[in-house]
Order: structure tokens, then sequence, then C-alpha cells
């Protein structure tokens, strides 16, 4: 698999704060990654160093194989950081022909992009003018305007109205469906689980994990079970080796699985128990859940 | 470099504010053209005829008209400051570098666009000039014509060495209204740090001899002014008034250095800084 970009030991001190500590990963052609972190785990810093704009304390990074120079493997990326940063008193059309300079683009790809994220018809109205809606919209297409190998995008989605979440979401979903790779920063986990397929966790500037989101948790799932003779069924997953722990919230029994078993043979075998269902759920932890335990854990 | 041009052009062209501070700066120094070319008549008390007093004459010509366009620097100069400004509070800065551009280019494309801008402002200049000493001039030939260019030549290092000094107060103080008023007060300290040397410390000779190292005196000294030279054409025993009034090549060098040390200091700066 080709490797995009490479990050390794990377460290990044500001005065007496570690933003980021010693980190190491790698993003793999194709692939949608997410990172993860709650507010001030060192995400924006750690795509600061990587586009540019941040100087590191130490530890190195390459793109591409590392045959390039960061600025000409930029001309090759698309990222969005933080707001939408565009000559205000310049139009949409203006602003993005300003990027095909630097990019060193042909300029016949604006329209293409903005009709892709619905300015076309506003191309000619000045940045400042824009709603906050529209102006991540023309951040998204001013990033594809290279037609980038990876995209990059920090909180692509804060302050924005339902709307204009979802408008986002859609876009981005439009863009993975084509095959870019995608790197996501947010602390919406939901967000994440939607898009990606691989994650990378970071907390206080370290990372924790890093990889599938499916391999987080060594787990297995956990089932929701509902019946009327509930004390006899708490009793006998309690004494079944297949389970772990065992929760009763609600009139709903949750129990955790300590090895694969799937709905259809644990309601047999209850059935043959005795114990009748009237309510059966097999699910995985949602990335929610799974972040939460490991960031409660280390 | 044409592309890192462009870039530039781009960013200041579109901005309202910038291309008519730039236009004003060109349409200014034809002024001169004008005042050079008709009488003023005071109520019939008497006539203002500037052509006669001999200021339109070459070689005097080229140092007056250099030193007094000279002053039209200033509306540049807030492009050049409020250029970086507007980068910084817009961020744009940022989205740039992301975007590909690298903190070099960033730096070579505002001093190219600065290049620029004197190159035409001195061609301007020039034209003008070469106009009024066509027309004034009892002189036919064409080599006495241009005697004195050499102040055009001043003229053009005078200009990129002063918005040099304001690119780099632009990228310090990253504001272009704190910028500005910097670059004021920096002109008054080293006005009254002249007039100590000059006037308490020390003599005539030695203020200039230290001072022509200092970046506004070593601007001032390059085209020096004219006011005494056209009095002395005047008045007849003109011992008193004899001066040095001549551009010399080691004040075009000390400009020329300040200009490298103002522009590398800019990137240095960048390059240092997280945005």
């Amino acid at each position: 698999m080709e490797t995009i970009l490479s990050v390794h030991n990377l460290t990044k001190k500001f005065d007496f704060l570690t933003a980021v500590k010693n980190l190491s990963f790698d993003i793999e052609k194709g692939n949608v990654y997410g990172i993860l972190g709650p507010n001030g785990s060192g995400k924006s810093t750690t795509l600061g160093i990587i586009l540019n704009v941040v100087n590191r304390t130490h530890g190195e990074f390459s793109w591409f194989g590392g045959n390039t120079s960061t600025h000409e493997a930029l001309k090759k990326v698309g990222a969005i950081i933080e707001r939408p940063n565009f000559y205000p008193y310049m139009s949409a059309m203006q602003n993005l022909r300003l990027v095909c300079k630097i990019k060193e683009v042909p300029e016949s790809k604006i329209q293409e992009k903005l009709e892709l994220v619905g300015l076309w018809d506003r191309k000619d109205s000045k940045f400042r003018t824009y709603s906050l809606g529209m102006k991540q919209r023309l951040a998204i297409a001013s990033a594809l305007l290279n037609d980038p190998e990876i995209l990059i995008l920090d909180e692509p989605t804060n302050g924005l109205d339902p709307q204009g979440i979802h408008q986002i979401r859609q876009i981005i979903k439009k863009i993975a469906g084509q095959g870019t790779t995608i790197l996501l920063a947010s602390h919406l986990l939901d967000e994440v689980e939607k898009v990606c397929s691989h994650v990378v966790i970071l907390r206080k500037g370290e990372k924790l994990y890093s990889g599938p989101v499916d391999g987080m948790l060594a787990s297995y799932g956990f089932f929701e079970l509902r019946t009327a003779q509930m004390e006899k069924l708490e009793d006998f997953l309690e004494k079944s080796a297949s389970f772990g722990k065992i929760t009763r919230e609600n009139g709903t029994l949750t129990a955790y699985l300590k090895q694969e078993m799937d709905a259809e043979e644990l309601n047999k075998l209850l059935f043959e128990k005795g114990l009748v269902l009237s309510h059966l759920v097999k699910r995985k932890e949602s990335l929610e859940e799974q972040f939460l335990a490991l960031t409660k854990n280390n | 470099m044409i592309r890192l041009l462009q870039i530039e052009f781009i960013k200041l062209w579109n901005n309202r504010t910038s291309r008519i501070l730039i236009l004003t700066s060109f349409i200014f120094p034809f002024s001169i053209l004008i005042l050079s070319s008709i009488k003023i008549p005071f109520f019939g008390f008497f006539t203002l005829d500037l052509g006669k007093t001999g200021i339109f004459n070459v070689p005097i010509v080229w140092h007056i008209s250099t030193f007094f366009i000279a002053f039209f620097k200033i509306f540049f100069a807030i492009v050049v400051v409020s250029m970086i400004g507007n980068e910084y509070s817009n961020r744009t800065i940022k989205q740039n570098l992301i975007d590909g551009l690298s903190k070099k280019e960033f730096v070579l494309s505002k001093f190219y666009f600065i290049l620029t801008y004197a190159l035409v402002s001195t061609l301007v200049v020039f034209v003008i000039t070469f106009l009024i000493a066509l027309f004034h001039s009892s002189y036919t030939e064409i080599n006495l014509l241009f005697r004195g260019t050499e102040f055009v030549l001043a003229y053009f290092f005078k200009l990129v060495g002063f918005f040099s000094l304001c690119f780099f107060l632009g990228v310090l103080i990253k504001r272009s209204a704190f910028a500005l008023g910097f670059l004021f007060i920096s002109f008054i300290v080293e006005m009254i740090l002249y007039a100590m040397f000059k006037w308490k410390w020390f003599n005539d000779q030695i203020a200039d001899q230290i001072m022509q190292f200092f970046p506004f005196t070593s601007l001032w000294f390059l085209i020096d002014q004219p006011i005494q030279r056209v009095v002395a054409m005047s008045v007849p025993n003109k011992k008193d008034l004899i001066y040095d009034y001549a551009v010399h090549w080691h004040e075009v060098l000390i400009v020329i250095g300040w200009t490298a040390l103002f522009v590398y200091l800019s990137y240095a700066l960048l390059k240092k800084r997280d945005l």
C-alpha cells in the first residue's frame, strides 16, 4: 500500500506546554482517517505541523515518501483548517483563481468544484457576503481544486447549523466515495464514526490508539435483553462462561460478551432454558463508548 | 517569478483601497508636469512663472523632480504595510502556506511586487522629468539632457529601501495601523537623534558621518535637498551655500544593505513564527 504521510516521533512544545508528544502514525492511500481527541489534545497542532504553518520542536514527517519539499507536496494536498480563510474583498471566483495560481493548477477546474459544493450561482459575490456554511463550502471547493491525493479537514462542521452540517457531511461522503484519502480531525465522534475507516486517538498530545475503527477495543459486542423473568435471566447469564459484565437499567439487561456468539444462538439457548425474550438486540459499542472506555483506562 | 508577481497582483488589484492608493501615487507626480507648464497670475500683481526661475533646467530638474516626487512614496508605503496586515488579520497567510506557497515564496512575491512598483514609479519619474527637461532646456544635444539622471537611479533605490523598511515593520508588528504608527515614531526618534548628534554632542560633520548609516537618514542622503542649490542659483555670493549634493556610490550601497537586511529579517521572522 502507498504511504501518503508518515509521521515519526513528532513533538511540539509551546513554552511550558507540550502540545504533541512523540507522535507517530502513517496515512495509507485510499483510507478515511479520523483524528480524535478532546479539545486541546493536539489535533490542530499536529495538522499545523504537517501543513507547514507550525514549526516542530523535533521529530520528522514526510509526504509521499519524502522525495519532495513540504510546500511542493502541499500542492497535491487539500486542507481546511479551523475556519475558512479567504480574502473578504474578493469574490469566490477571484479567490479560487488565486488558489489556482498558488497550487499551479489550471483555472478550468473552478466551475466543476463550485458546482460540486453548490456555489456556482454565487461565484461573483464577495467572500464577506457569504454565510458561514457557504464559506465552509467554498473552503472545500478550494481544497479540491487540485484534485488532491489527500483531503485534510479540521473540524469542518464547527459552528454550522444542522443543515450546514448535513451538507458538509454529504460532500465529504461524496468525496470519500470517489476514493480520495481523507484525514478528518474532530471531537464529534458520531461524525467520525459515520465516515471513517481508521482512527488515530490523541489525548494531551499522546497517541492512545491508531488503527481500524473496529479494532479499537478487543470487544465482541453486547446484547440488550428483556423478558418477563428478569431475575432468572440474570442468574443464568452470570453463570454462563460467555458473558462478562452484566448491567440492568430501566428494565433492560445489558450483557457484554467475552467470546463470539450470535443472537440466534443465544435466543435458542435461552428458549431451551424456558426463558422467552421480548427484546433481543446484539450491538457493538459505538465509537463514543469505545472512545470513552479507551480514554478512561489510560 | 512571474507566478509570484501574479499572486501578489491578484491580491492587491482586487482590493479597492490598494488600487486607489497605487493609482494616486502614479497620478500625483504629474502635478509637477502641470506646475512646470503653467503661469499663475496673482490678481494682476505679478505672475508666478516657475519656469523662469530656472529650476526646470537641466541638470537641476532631475534633482528637483526626484526629490519632490519621492514624497508621494507614502501612498504605496500604506499599501505595503496593509498588504501584510491584511494577510494576518484575514489569516490568509496561513491559508497561502497550506495551499502550497513556501514562506520564502510568500516574502519574495511581496518583495518582487515592491521592486516592480519602484521600477514603474521610476519610469514615470523619468518620463515626466524628461518631458519637462525637453520643454524648458535651451540645450538641444541629447547627451546634455541626460546630465543628472543619476538622481533617477537614486530615486529607485530610495523607494525600494523605504518600502523594504515598511515591509519589515509590517511583518514585525502584523497590524497595519500600529506598523504605520511605529514607522512614524521611529522616524521622529531618528530625527531627534540626528539633531542631538548635530547640535548637542558633536558637530555637523561627525553627525552626518554617523547618521548616514541609519535607515531613514541613509534614504534622505541618497537625494539631498535641492533647495540650497536653487537658492544658490540666484545669489551672487555662493560661497556659504556650496554643499555636496551629488549621489555617491557609498550612499547607494548603504541603502542596498538596509534593503537586503530588512527583507532577510522579514523572512527569518516569518520562518520562526508559528501561524
